[in-house]
C-alpha cells in the first residue's frame, strides 16, 4: 500500500485505538489483504502495539493476511446453503482447482474462501464471484463458472500478447 | 433540506412532501434487497427508469427501489401501486410491457403474476399471494414504499413521529414503562425483556451512557436484520434515538457486519441525512436531547453476538467475551452503562410508542408479544422472510406460508435458532413460535432462522455441521467451549465416518451437558444444543450410523457409495466430462461406470445427470 493511501485511511483516526478494526477494514478493501508493512504503519498511526494489531487482524474472519487470487470465489457455508448441498460445491472447487479454502491457485488466478453466511439464504447455495452473487448453485454450474473465468483470463493474456 | 429546529418544522416538512407527491399517480416499487439483487434486479431497475423516460412518464410515475419484500425465491419482484399488482421473476425484457400495459394503462400482465403451485390460483394482487396472506407484516411491510436512501420517504410515511411524540410529551420513565408493559423481548437470540434492560441502564449511575444496535447477524441461515437495516435504516435509528433518550445516552453505535455492504452503505447514508436535517446532533428538534450515531463495522466473528464480545469489538479490540457478573447495562462499552439491542428489537420501538404498548401486547402469547421475522429457508417451496405474530404454529409457517417441501420429498425437521438452537421433528410442528415454548422443546427462537430439512438431510451431519461451525467460531478463551466442542466434534466425526461405538452416545450426552453448564458465554453454553436436540429427537439416526454403519439419508460420505443405474443411463457422457477426478468411464451411448476407488463423492455427476441415473446408497 502506498504511504499516501495509508495516510488517507488514517486521516482523522490517528491515536484512536478504537478505530483499529475500521482502519484494517479500509486497508483490506483497498489492498485485498493486510500486509505486515501496513500492520506496522497502523500500529504507529493508532498507537496500538503491533502484537495487538496482529491479534485483531488474525482473530477476525474478515481479514486476509495473504494476497488473494485474481478471482475470489466466496462459498457460503451457512445452514441454509449447507442443507441444500454447499459441501458439494466446496468439494468441487477443491477438486477442480486443487486448493483448499484460504489458498490461492499456483497461477494466481483463483482463491477460494469460506464465509459463514452471505445473507441471501433463501436462494442458496450461494457462491459469490468477486462479490457478485450466484444463486441456486450446483457443482455443474460452478464448474462452468470456473471454466468461463479461466477462459477469460487466457483470452486476456492472448490479446495482450498480440498487442 | 434545511435543519429542523422544532416539532412543528418536522410536521411542516411532512406536509410539504405530501403536497409534492400529490402529482404522482403511480409508484413502481422494485425490490433492491440482497436476494433480488442476486437475481439481477438492478438491471430491471435500470430498464424501468429508462422505459419511464422513453414513454414520457417519469414525471408522473415514481420509481422506488426498496428494501426486501420478503419473497426472495420469486425475485426480482415488482409491486405497482395503485392496484397492489405483484409481479415476480421479472426480467429486463418484461419492462417495456410492464410500463406500457400496467403502469400506463392499468392492465395486469398474466404471465408475470404469481400462480400458487399448490392450488394453481393466480394472485392478482400482493395481498392475494398465499405467502403474504398468512403473515402479519408489521415491520417488513414498512420496507415496501420506502427508498432506504431517502429520509424524505421515511418522513412521509410518518417517520420520526414517535421520536417527536417522546421528546414532546413523555418522560424517560414513561417511555420505559411503555416498553416494559409492551412485553417486548430481545429479537437477537436471548429473548431478554427489553424493558428490563432499559430500566436497569436508566437506573445505573453515570452521565455517560451508550446505546448499540447489533446488526452483526452472525447466525448462518438468518438474514432478517440485514433486510430491515438495508431496507429501512431510519426506522432502526428512530428506535435507537427513543432508547437513547429514555436511558440517557448521547452516543450510539450501529455494529454491522462488513459482509453486508448494502447495510453498511444504507446506514451510513441514513446517519448523514439525519445529521444534516438535525435529527442527529445537538438539541434534536429544538429539545434538550442531543444524540449521535456512528457505524462500527464488524469483523465477521460469531462470538461477537455475545454482548461483552461485541462491545470489545466496537472498542477496536479482539471480540472475546468476559464474565458478566456485572451486566453490560451497568458496565458496558468503555465500562459505561450500555443498552444493546438487535436491529429487529429497535425497529419495534417506534410503533410501540405510536400505537401504545397494549396494541403491541395484543399480538402474541402470554410470554412472547408482538411479531417475529423468520428467515424461512432450506427444503421449502417459498423461501424468504416471513413475519408472523408470536404464537403462530411452526406448521403454519412451513406449510401455509412456505408451501411445504420443495422437491417432492417429505419434510423431516426444522432447525430454529441457528447454531445455538435445535432441530425439531415434524411431529412437533404444532409448537408455537414462542420464546418459552421452543426453549422448553430444546431449541430456541433465536434470531429467527428457520431452516426446513427434508428426509434427504442427515441429522447427524447437521449436528456435525454446527459443531464444525462452532469450533471455528469459538474464541478459545474458556476451556469448556474450546475443548468441549473439539471433543464432541471428534465423536460425531467418528460416527459419521463409520468408527462410532454405542457407548460414545452417552459420552456425547455427558460432554454436551458439561459444556452447557460450564462455558463462559452464550456461545459455549448453547453450543451443545444442536447435538442435544438431534440426540433427543433423532437418536435412531445416530444408532444407524453406529450399529449398521449406514447413513439413512445418504449424506455421510464414508458410509455411502456412488453408482450409476444401468437402466437409467443412456451414455450421454455428461457425468464423464464433469468428473474432475476421472472416476467415470464408458463409451458413448454405453452405460457408464463409477470407479469406487477414484470416486471422491463430490456429487457433481449427480447434479449434472439429467436422467437421475446416479444413485447414492
Amino acid at each position: 500500500m502506498s504511504p499516501q493511501a495509508l495516510e488517507q485511511i488514517l486521516e482523522g483516526r490517528r491515536s484512536q485505538p478504537s478505530q483499529l478494526i475500521e482502519v484494517l477494514q479500509d486497508i483490506q478493501k483497498s489492498d485485498g489483504y493486510i500486509s505486515p508493512e501496513s500492520m506496522k504503519a497502523v500500529s504507529q498511526g493508532l498507537g496500538v502495539p503491533l502484537i495487538e494489531v496482529y491479534r485483531v487482524a488474525s482473530f477476525y474472519k474478515a481479514f486476509r493476511l495473504k494476497p488473494s487470487g485474481k478471482n475470489v470465489l466466496t462459498m457460503c457455508m451457512g445452514t441454509a446453503c449447507h442443507v441444500r448441498g454447499a459441501r458439494f460445491l466446496h468439494d468441487h472447487t477443491t477438486g477442480q482447482l486443487g486448493v483448499k479454502p484460504g489458498e490461492v491457485t499456483s497461477d494466481g488466478l483463483f482463491s477460494v474462501e469460506h464465509v459463514n453466511c452471505l445473507g441471501a439464504c433463501a436462494l442458496g447455495p450461494i457462491v459469490a464471484e468477486n462479490g457478485s452473487y450466484h444463486h441456486h448453485m450446483t457443482p455443474a454450474k460452478l464448474r462452468k463458472l470456473i471454466e468461463t473465468l479461466s477462459r477469460q483470463q487466457t483470452e486476456e493474456k492472448q490479446s495482450v500478447q498480440t498487442q | 433540506m434545511s435543519r429542523l429546529n422544532s416539532f412543528r418544522e418536522l410536521e411542516h416538512l411532512r406536509e410539504q412532501l405530501r403536497e409534492q407527491r400529490q402529482s404522482i399517480a403511480t409508484t413502481v416499487m422494485v425490490c433492491g434487497g440482497t436476494g433480488c439483487k442476486a437475481s439481477r434486479s438492478q438491471a430491471v431497475v435500470d430498464a424501468v427508469r429508462e422505459e419511464l423516460t422513453r414513454q414520457g412518464l417519469d414525471m408522473k410515475v415514481r420509481l422506488c427501489v426498496t428494501g426486501c419484500h420478503g419473497f426472495c425465491e420469486q425475485g426480482p419482484v415488482i409491486i405497482i401501486e395503485p392496484g397492489n399488482v405483484f409481479y415476480c421473476h421479472v426480467s429486463p425484457d418484461d419492462v417495456f410491457e410492464i410500463v406500457y400495459q400496467t403502469v400506463a394503462n392499468g392492465k395486469a400482465i398474466e404471465r408475470l403474476l404469481y400462480t400458487d403451485p399448490i392450488s394453481g390460483v393466480t394472485a392478482r394482487t400482493m395481498a392475494e399471494v398465499p405467502f403474504y396472506r398468512a403473515q402479519d407484516r408489521q415491520i417488513l411491510s414498512q420496507n415496501l414504499n420506502i427508498d432506504p436512501c431517502s429520509i424524505e420517504d421515511y418522513i412521509l410515511a410518518g417517520g420520526y413521529s414517535a421520536l417527536s411524540k417522546v421528546l414532546r410529551g413523555m418522560t424517560p420513565e414513561g417511555v420505559i414503562k411503555e416498553i416494559v408493559s409492551s412485553g417486548l423481548r430481545g429479537r437477537g437470540g436471548g429473548g431478554f425483556p427489553t424493558g428490563r434492560k432499559w430500566t436497569e441502564c436508566w437506573e445505573a449511575p453515570g452521565d455517560e451512557k451508550y446505546v448499540i444496535c447489533n446488526a452483526d447477524e452472525g447466525d448462518p441461515g438468518a438474514y432478517m436484520d440485514r433486510c430491515v437495516l438495508e431496507g429501512n435504516p431510519h426506522l432502526v435509528m428512530e428506535g435507537m434515538m427513543i432508547g437513547a433518550w429514555a436511558v440517557g445516552a448521547r452516543k450510539g453505535y450501529i455494529y454491522v457486519r462488513n459482509e453486508y455492504p448494502l447495510a453498511v452503505k444504507h446506514s451510513r447514508i441514513a446517519v448523514e441525512q439525519a445529521r444534516k436535517i438535525g435529527l442527529l446532533g445537538d438539541n434534536i428538534l429544538g429539545s434538550s436531547f442531543s444524540f449521535d450515531v456512528d457505524i462500527a463495522r464488524g469483523g465477521g466473528a460469531f462470538v461477537c453476538g455475545e454482548s461483552t464480545a461485541l462491545m470489545a469489538s466496537v472498542e477496536g479490540k479482539v471480540g472475546e467475551p468476559r464474565p458478566k457478573d456485572v451486566h453490560t447495562v451497568v458496565d458496558g462499552l468503555y465500562h459505561k452503562p450500555t443498552v444493546l439491542n438487535n436491529v429487529e428489537t429497535w425497529a419495534n420501538v417506534p410503533s410501540i410508542i405510536m400505537n401504545g404498548s397494549s396494541w403491541f401486547a395484543s399480538k402474541g402469547t402470554s410470554g412472547s408479544k408482538g411479531t417475529k421475522i423468520l428467515a424461512l429457508t432450506g427444503h421449502v417451496k417459498n423461501t424468504g422472510l416471513v413475519e408472523v405474530a408470536m404464537g403462530t404454529p411452526i406448521r403454519t409457517v412451513v406449510y401455509d406460508i412456505g408451501g411445504g417441501a420443495n422437491n417432492g420429498n417429505r419434510v423431516k425437521a426444522v432447525q430454529t435458532g441457528g447454531p445455538s438452537g435445535g432441530c425439531l421433528p415434524v411431529d412437533m410442528f404444532d409448537l408455537a413460535v414462542d420464546f418459552d415454548v421452543l426453549y422448553q422443546a430444546g431449541s430456541m427462537v433465536g434470531s429467527g432462522g428457520m431452516v426446513v430439512m427434508d428426509e434427504a438431510t442427515c441429522m447427524v451431519d447437521v449436528a456435525k455441521y454446527f459443531l464444525n461451525f462452532l469450533q471455528d467460531e469459538s474464541c478459545g478463551k474458556c476451556l469448556p467451549c474450546r475443548l468441549g466442542i473439539d471433543r464432541m466434534l471428534e465423536i460425531i466425526t467418528d460416527i459419521t465416518e463409520g468408527r462410532g461405538k454405542p457407548e460414545q452416545l452417552d459420552l456425547l450426552q455427558e460432554l454436551a451437558d458439561t459444556v452447557a453448564q460450564t462455558a463462559l458465554c452464550g456461545l459455549g453454553k448453547t453450543a451443545p444444543n444442536p447435538v442435544l436436540s438431534t440426540l433427543r429427537y433423532f437418536r435412531p439416526e445416530y444408532e444407524a450410523h453406529i450399529n449398521q454403519k449406514k447413513c439413512p439419508a445418504g449424506v455421510c460420505k464414508a458410509l455411502v457409495t456412488y453408482s450409476i443405474e444401468p437402466d437409467k443411463c443412456n451414455g450421454c457422457g455428461v457425468c464423464l466430462r464433469g468428473c474432475v477426478y476421472g472416476a467415470i468411464s464408458g463409451s458413448k451411448k454405453q452405460v457408464h461406470v463409477i470407479d469406487a476407488e477414484l470416486c471422491q463423492k463430490c456429487g457433481i455427476c449427480r447434479s449434472e445427470c439429467k436422467f437421475d441415473a446416479v444413485k447414492v446408497a
